[in-house]
């Protein structure tokens, strides 16, 4: 057969699909995350303190997911996975230890807030303006006073939409500790929320 | 017995989570029926979870956005 050029086609064509198709698979993994991105930003702006700390960690988590892209899984969570990237990352970085040492944090009753606010609202009792009584800076401020621990499970399911089973997974904690954290964290929120609120009446 | 609503209050998070049993569930709906104290405490905390969702709800920086591009592993 004289027809070199099919020949050469023909062996170099099995390696050439293969890098071809991870080309494509990569290209497509690295789109789906960027689609991701607005996402994972909302949950990193309120695991850490400040806008630029919230900035660092999503670049770093974005450079690790995309040199460590073959360790997806094409068809499981890939918002869990860059998050679990994203608090791995955090974790590392020591941002944890650099808080004051956990301290048992004041919990509300859960009625409590909505009785705090209500008492001071010239007789307004409907629930929606009364939520109107906080500001936006209020809840950012208060949701940044609440420990670590138990904001990581505030952030991850009442902000960033996760299950209780994906977030357990992201924290790498049984999901019994991410409901009886969250459950307390909501309590410590509504404590530091009628704080802000009693504060600003006086 | 305990206090029916100091008992509504206590299941209120769970309830909101839907993580209540089925007899649960139906005892705390029966008590919200009657109970005009609770169910507008039920409503605020409604109101608040969605509240802190938006409040929360910070844009990124089209700087980042962009460099979050640039990190892209270039094809050869």
């Amino acid at each position: 057969m004289k027809a070199a050029g099919t020949v050469e086609r023909v062996d170099e064509s099995p390696d050439a699909q293969r890098l071809a198709t991870e080309a494509r698979d990569r290209v497509r993994f690295e789109e789906d995350a960027l689609a991701l991105a607005d996402q994972v930003y909302r949950v990193a702006r309120h695991l850490v303190g400040s806008r630029e700390e919230a900035d660092d960690l999503v670049q770093e988590t974005y450079a690790r997911a995309f040199r460590s892209w073959r360790s997806f899984t094409p068809g499981t969570n890939l918002r869990a996975w860059l998050l679990r990237i994203l608090t791995n990352l955090n974790i590392d970085r020591g941002r944890r230890q650099q808080r004051t040492p956990q301290m048992q944090p004041l919990e509300a009753n859960d009625y409590y807030l909505y009785d705090r606010l209500a008492e001071n609202g010239d007789g307004v009792t409907d629930e929606e303006r009364v939520v109107e009584r906080l500001s936006q800076d209020d809840i950012v401020s208060a949701l940044s006073a609440v420990p670590h621990d138990f904001r990581d499970a505030i952030v991850l399911v009442d902000i960033g939409d996760f299950s209780y089973a994906d977030a357990a997974q992201i924290l790498d904690i049984p999901v019994g500790t991410v409901m009886s954290r969250l459950h307390r964290g909501r309590r410590i929120l509504k404590r530091e929320l009628a704080d802000a609120a009693v504060e600003e009446e006086t | 017995m305990k206090d029916p609503c100091a008992h509504c209050e206590e299941m209120m998070q769970p309830y909101l989570d839907h993580v209540l049993t089925d007899a649960e569930m139906l005892e705390a709906e029966r008590h919200l029926d009657e109970c005009e104290y609770c169910r507008r405490r039920y409503r605020f905390e409604e109101s608040l979870r969605v509240y802190v969702r938006n409040a929360a709800a910070e844009q990124m920086s089209p700087e980042l956005r962009e460099k979050l591009s640039a990190l892209r592993i270039p094809l050869e």
